[in-house]
């Protein structure tokens, strides 16, 4: 009962975030003057201060946080700043002016928003890679195995929308694999489908590998090969306008390092095979 | 001699009322404007949209018949007894209201969903699951709407004149014959704009049911639901459902409007 409390609990605190997602940019502006003091700074050889604003997809939130809080922990002079919220309004926040130094998306459509707008100072390049996965309840009740029990009316099902893009990726594997999918509900993102996992209520969900290692307390997760149809390659690119180049540099290269990829490996991410 | 009101708005009350009146209805002017009225029409045609309105109108429908059914009662409760723990009842009934609808289709979720405290009975009883169902979005439609109703009917209650009770239970009618014959004429007015806001509550319901009905098209897809998931990738066609719904919601509550005013102008 308490841990269902506490899920009700994380439910709401997640539509806080959401909510605050928003705000993020106005923060990121007032940043930007600060930066560009910083810039100057560090490119006479010093250490790496000011502020360093990093528009990242949401599924990065952990693992971002974790690294932005290791680079302060390096550059005791710098503040790395975030604003994570879905790919597309990101991309659209860039195009619209907003101040940035670094961008990673969950997928490359978006990024090409960005990069056709001209906004990247650097090719980007995919730093990590997710897939999907099928998520079951603890226990995994209902004996699912694959991919082919989604075709079973019996079983209460959930996926993502089409709309969304861990739908959209879902309905490429089920065309990969043929499968007739008999899904009773289409999540609005993939947090919900991951909920209703948690909760109990569906028998199967598919979600993204690092939602299922998110979750590995309450639910269990089913690697399938069709997965490959549908690789979420993510990308991330330094931008032209950055108040703050060397600390964007910086943060890109600890992404792109050993300890990098290891804390996006724990997070359920696997390392881009391209 | 002029009397001391006059007949036009006080200043005081002009302003803000102008500024509320604009605050109100720019929003939806946006919409209007934003609208992709060239293709509106092939937009409507599209079969998904006729679906989510009419699972839309029949759930809001059935989510206020329920309201008035289980709601009236409480309301009764609330302004007619004397009982200790009226305030404490009101309090919960009225919980809905400030609980986030998603964490209200969670706790939902937890009572009648398959691992919820009466939901698991039901399933290992008869092996009906509620979630995923119209049903659980009228059950959704109703838990967040029927305190709107409720609240209204109360404070009918209240302001109506309990003389006309009194003078009934004297002449020896108990005291459901006076609810049926006296109470419920007398307060039939707040009862409809109880209603009313009960079903565009319902009408316009999110959060509760895409939690604990989930979305799928033509079972569980009401417009509010519609409109969200086309704005992750379609913004126009997201326009197009909300002015539909605005539009129909708007239609339906004028002409219930002109009903009653004819209705209680003729009665007065």
């Amino acid at each position: 009962m308490s841990r269902r409390v506490r899920l009700a609990l994380s439910v709401a605190a997640v539509l806080a975030l959401t909510a605050c997602g928003g705000t993020s940019a106005g923060d990121a502006a007032s940043s930007a003057s600060s930066a560009a003091a910083s810039s100057a700074a560090s490119s006479s050889g010093e250490d790496l201060t000011g502020t360093l604003t990093v528009f990242a997809a949401a599924s990065l939130t952990d693992v971002f946080t974790d690294l932005g809080d290791r680079l302060e922990a390096d550059h005791p002079g710098l503040d790395v700043q975030f604003n994570f919220a879905g790919s597309s309004q990101l991309a659209t926040q860039l195009t619209q002016g907003a101040p940035a130094d670094v961008f990673a998306s969950a997928n490359e459509a978006q990024m090409e928003v960005v990069t056709d707008a001209g906004l990247q100072a650097a090719d980007p390049t995919v730093f990590t890679e997710n897939v999907l996965e099928i998520a079951v309840p603890k226990g995994n009740p209902a004996h699912v195995t694959g991919l082919a029990d989604f075709a079973d009316p019996d079983l209460t099902l959930a996926v993502c929308a089409p709309d969304v893009p861990c739908g959209a990726a879902a309905q490429e594997v089920f065309q990969a694999a043929g499968i007739d999918a008999q899904p009773d509900t289409q999540e609005e993102d993939v947090k919900a489908a991951l909920t209703k996992v948690q909760l109990g209520e569906v028998d199967a969900a598919l979600v993204y590998a690092t939602d299922v290692q998110a979750a590995s307390g309450d639910v269990e997760g089913i690697e399938f090969p069709e997965a490959e149809q549908a690789v979420n390659q993510y990308p991330i690119c330094t931008l032209e306008a950055a108040p703050n180049p060397d600390a964007a540099q910086a943060f890109v290269d600890l992404v792109d390092s050993d300890e990098g990829q290891q804390a996006l490996e724990d997070a359920g991410f696997r390392a881009p095979t391209s | 001699m002029r009397r001391p009101g006059g007949s036009g708005v006080p200043l005081p009350l002009l302003v803000p009322a102008a500024i509320g009146t604009l605050f109100l209805v720019l929003p939806l002017l946006g919409l209007v404007v934003r609208a992709p009225w060239s293709d509106l029409g092939a937009r409507l045609a599209e079969p998904g949209v006729g679906q989510a309105l009419r699972l839309s109108l029949l759930s809001a429908t059935l989510a206020t018949t329920a309201s008035l059914v289980l709601g009236v009662p409480i309301a009764w409760v609330l302004a007619r007894t004397r009982t200790r723990g009226r305030s404490v009842l009101r309090a919960l009934v009225t919980v809905p209201l400030v609980l986030p609808p998603v964490v209200g289709g969670v706790a939902l979720f937890l009572v009648l969903g398959r691992q919820g405290i009466v939901g698991r009975w039901l399933f290992e009883t008869t092996g009906v699951t509620i979630p995923f169902t119209t049903l659980a979005v009228v059950i959704a439609e109703t838990f967040v709407a029927m305190p709107f109703l409720v609240i209204s009917v109360e404070g009918a209650l209240r302001a109506a004149d309990a003389r006309f009770e009194d003078a009934a239970a004297t002449l020896g009618a108990d005291r459901w014959t006076t609810f049926r014959r006296v109470t419920l004429p007398l307060v039939a007015p707040g009862i409809a704009a109880g209603a009313v806001l009960c079903w565009a509550r319902a009408l316009g319901e999110f959060g509760a049911t895409i939690t604990f009905a989930g979305n799928f098209p033509g079972t569980t897809q009401t417009m509010p639901l519609a409109v969200y998931l086309a704005l992750q990738s379609d913004p126009e066609a997201a326009i197009v459902l909300s002015l539909v719904l605005l539009v129909v919601s708007l239609a339906t509550l004028l002409l219930l409007r002109d009903r009653w005013l004819t209705r209680s102008g003729a009665a007065a």
